[in-house]
């Protein structure tokens, strides 16, 4: 359980530190942050594997998709 | 199947030359149009299919083979309203069909039972409001998922809010889903006397499964190159949770239905990343580890790498692994006892580990696919997938985006 903790503490604090240390980016400066490709997330021709995943798989969630219900996967 | 997809088609045909109606002209003046505009609609459609040798149906043993036609449209419609704020309606429907030679078994005095076959149709009104100045966006929609022995309906709400620097955008999302299970079981284990159940026709009892689910998300732009995004969910279920027509075969050759706790919380966490590499490449990844009060928990990792050969033009080569532990209450064909509360032959809840990989191609000129203005974006892609325990399958997917 102490280990757990301490792992969860140098994630956030890495995080933190990783998101303190960015630059701040102009609306101008962001013509490869807008890129179609660059989307964060799945994209639409994603949706069936992602579906046939729920139902082959144990796991779920955390992919901007179904996390559970819905249909009869998992 | 064939009406299934020209009737497909004829609603998306349908749709499209309705928008024609409306006006597509794109915008370039800043103006924003308070009538009720046509933004894109999307066709993807799917054909997977799949073969393995750990039916859940037949205990455990027996052939996974099973296809699936599937054919989603979305159309998206934008509105401005007097306070500036921007509105869009997402409506959207899915049709999925598959045979599968497992669930034929649910009845195999029968020479093809109904359950060798189903269709599900799918659905669903999204409503979103984006305040450009305040930096938020709140939303809702509901959804309905209709098949021979399942139905649901679906709401939810969402949240998201924008930093004041516009570099970071953290969101919140609730949904609720309040589903119906088709009591459906083995031939074997039915009884002539009251709730008579099959899936010849005969009516069946149902029994309810509803899901809870919070998602919670930040992303953050890093720099030019760079965005990383950090998610967490968290989902509840209750209800009756196991499938009625999957046999487990205790070991003294008894047979059984799946029994399976009736509540299940699970706690996926995830992180994203695109990064920019260069002029021509981009690099995405993605983890995932999943823990659940069953005893499951997984790993997922998952990379692409989208490259442009031109402007319009790109290739997308990708690679998944998975790996995940048994939940507590899976055993094999046969190794089950009496003294066993709860039990599944399920092999997607065993443990087990899998790749699954491919390529997607993207062509987006500017004069529109073959020359045809409206068509602005065709998408392919075909991934492998492959089970440590055998089970392999294989996906092609199609998306036509019309603006």
């Amino acid at each position: 359980m102490a280990t757990n903790v301490k792992k969860v503490g140098a994630a956030v604090l890495v995080t933190a530190v990783a998101i303190a240390s960015c630059t701040t980016v102009k609306e101008y400066q962001k013509n490869k942050l807008n890129d179609s490709e660059m989307v964060l997330g799945n994209r639409k021709i994603q949706k069936t594997e992602s579906s046939f995943q729920s139902y082959r798989e144990g796991a779920s969630g955390a992919n901007g998709g179904k996390t559970g219900g819905g249909c009869g996967c998992n | 199947m064939r009406k299934i997809c020209l009737s497909v088609a004829g609603i998306f045909l349908t749709l499209f030359a309705s928008f024609a109606q409306i006006g597509t002209a794109k915008d370039t003046t800043g103006y924003k149009s308070r009538k009720l505009t046509f933004e894109e609609a999307n066709l993807v459609s799917s054909y997977y299919k799949q073969e393995g040798n750990n039916a859940a149906v037949t205990g455990g043993i027996g052939t996974q083979h099973l296809t699936d036609i599937s054919n989603t449209i979305d159309v998206k419609f934008t509105k401005w309203d007097k306070k500036d704020r921007k509105n869009s309606f997402d409506f959207e429907v899915g049709i999925d069909h598959y045979t599968s030679a497992s669930s034929d078994k649910v009845n195999p005095q029968t020479v093809s039972s109904a359950s060798a076959a189903d269709t599900r149709i799918f659905p669903s009104v999204t409503w979103t409001r984006e305040n450009e100045q305040k930096g938020s966006t709140i939303g809702g929609g509901i959804s309905a998922s209709s098949e021979f022995d399942y139905f649901s309906l679906g709401a939810n709400f969402s949240y998201a809010q924008k930093t004041k620097n516009k570099m970071g955008e953290f969101s919140g999302k609730l949904q609720a889903y309040i589903d119906r299970v088709g009591i459906i079981l083995p031939v074997e284990l039915r009884q002539n006397s009251g709730g008579g159940n099959d899936d010849d026709g005969d009516d069946f009892s149902y029994k309810p499964r509803n899901s809870f689910s919070g998602s919670f998300s930040y992303s953050q732009i890093m720099n030019e190159r760079l965005q990383l995004m950090f998610i967490a969910d968290i989902v509840h279920q209750q209800g009756f949770l196991s499938m009625p027509f999957y046999r487990v075969y205790f070991s003294n050759n008894t047979v059984h239905t799946e029994t399976l706790p009736d509540s299940r919380t699970k706690i996926p966490l995830g992180i994203r990343a695109s990064y920019f590499a260069g002029d021509k490449i981009i690099l995405k990844a993605f983890y995932r580890y999943y823990k659940d009060n069953w005893g499951l928990a997984a790993h997922t990792i998952e990379m692409e790498a989208p490259v442009k050969l031109t402007p319009f033009l790109s290739v997308a080569p990708f690679y998944r692994y998975y790996t995940q532990t048994s939940i507590d209450y899976f055993k094999a064909y046969q190794v089950h006892t009496a003294a066993d509360k709860y039990y599944s032959s399920n092999y997607d809840l065993s443990a087990f580990n899998s790749s699954f990989y491919g390529a997607g191609l993207r062509i987006s000129p500017e004069k529109g696919v073959f020359g045809i203005k409206k068509l602005n974006m065709l998408e392919l892609r075909y991934g492998h997938y492959s089970r440590s325990n055998g089970l392999t399958s294989n996906i092609v997917s199609m998306n036509l985006k019309f603006k």
